[in-house]
């Protein structure tokens, strides 16, 4: 069972809650604090990613998140609940994106609803999620993808 | 914390000052005034992001949009910002080869001024 469990409303505007309360829980688990910005920023990049496929496929369905502090390792799941009509998930091929190769390539339109149309460079969050995070697994079920995250701690909560 | 804008002209150019968290929430913000500034005719900008507290992919793609459209008009988006944890998403995504980062806004305006 997770450390802490939490959904959200599809909005961007709870996506600081989620980067806050993954934060804070880190810091409880022992996650070394040089590490916290690292987690900070993976968190967001994963529920950033969740809430926009969310607000294209299904805004009425929450994003989860799950946090573990066990063994040494802090670990966060997120999880969206997408699936297109093919029954694949709606999201980019996991392992497609390495450090470094998310250079301003093609664009894709972000998040319905926002305040003003943008644009956002395809695949740049996972590009950044697997830069920063320890470890990293992207997978794909049928009833979504899940984005899996790891970084060593010090202590079990 | 929310996002802070502000801007002004030196020297000819128009620096943005940024401060706060840019992500999926509030990068709209960033980019609205980017552009409004583009429409106005400044081709020639600076974003000081010296007291920025957050930066995703999200404001990384802001400001690619943002460089994309100065450059349509032969103009420059240059970056003030020495914070290492900033840094690191550009240097993670490649992006410190597309922007010139500079450790001042003084220091931009030179280096762009040197440029033409």
């Amino acid at each position: 069972m997770a450390t802490v469990e939490m959904s959200f409303t599809p909005l961007p505007a709870h996506v600081r809650t989620a980067r806050l309360v993954a934060t804070a829980v880190a810091r409880r688990s022992g996650v070394d604090e040089a590490l916290l910005d690292e987690v900070r920023l993976a968190v967001g990049e994963a529920c950033s990613r969740a809430v926009e496929a969310h607000q294209e496929h299904c805004p009425g369905e929450p994003v989860r998140v799950a946090l573990t502090g066990t063994d040494g390792r802090f670990e966060v799941v997120v999880t969206d609940t997408v699936v297109q009509d093919d029954g694949e998930p709606a999201t980019a091929v996991p392992g497609a994106v390495k450090p470094g190769a998310g250079a301003p390539g093609g664009e894709r339109p972000a998040a319905a609803g926002g305040p003003a149309q943008q644009t956002v460079p395809a695949e740049l969050g996972l590009a950044v999620i697997e830069g920063l995070a320890d470890d990293v697994k992207i997978a794909r079920t049928k009833a979504g993808l899940s984005i899996r995250m790891s970084w060593p701690s010090t202590a079990a909560s | 914390m929310d996002l802070k804008l502000d801007h002004h002209t030196k020297d000819g150019i128009e620096v943005v000052d940024v401060e706060g968290e840019i992500d999926v929430y509030t990068a709209p913000r960033l980019r609205e005034l980017l552009i409004e500034l583009v429409n106005v005719g400044h081709y020639q900008l600076v974003v000081n992001m010296e007291k920025v507290e957050f930066l995703d992919s999200t404001g990384l793609g802001v400001l690619v949009g943002g460089l994309k459209r100065v450059r349509a008009h032969d103009g420059s988006l240059d970056l003030v910002c020495t914070q290492e944890r900033i840094l690191k998403i550009f240097r993670i995504t490649g992006l410190t080869k597309v922007f010139g980062i500079h450790d001042s806004v003084d220091d931009a305006i030179a280096a762009r001024k040197s440029e033409k």
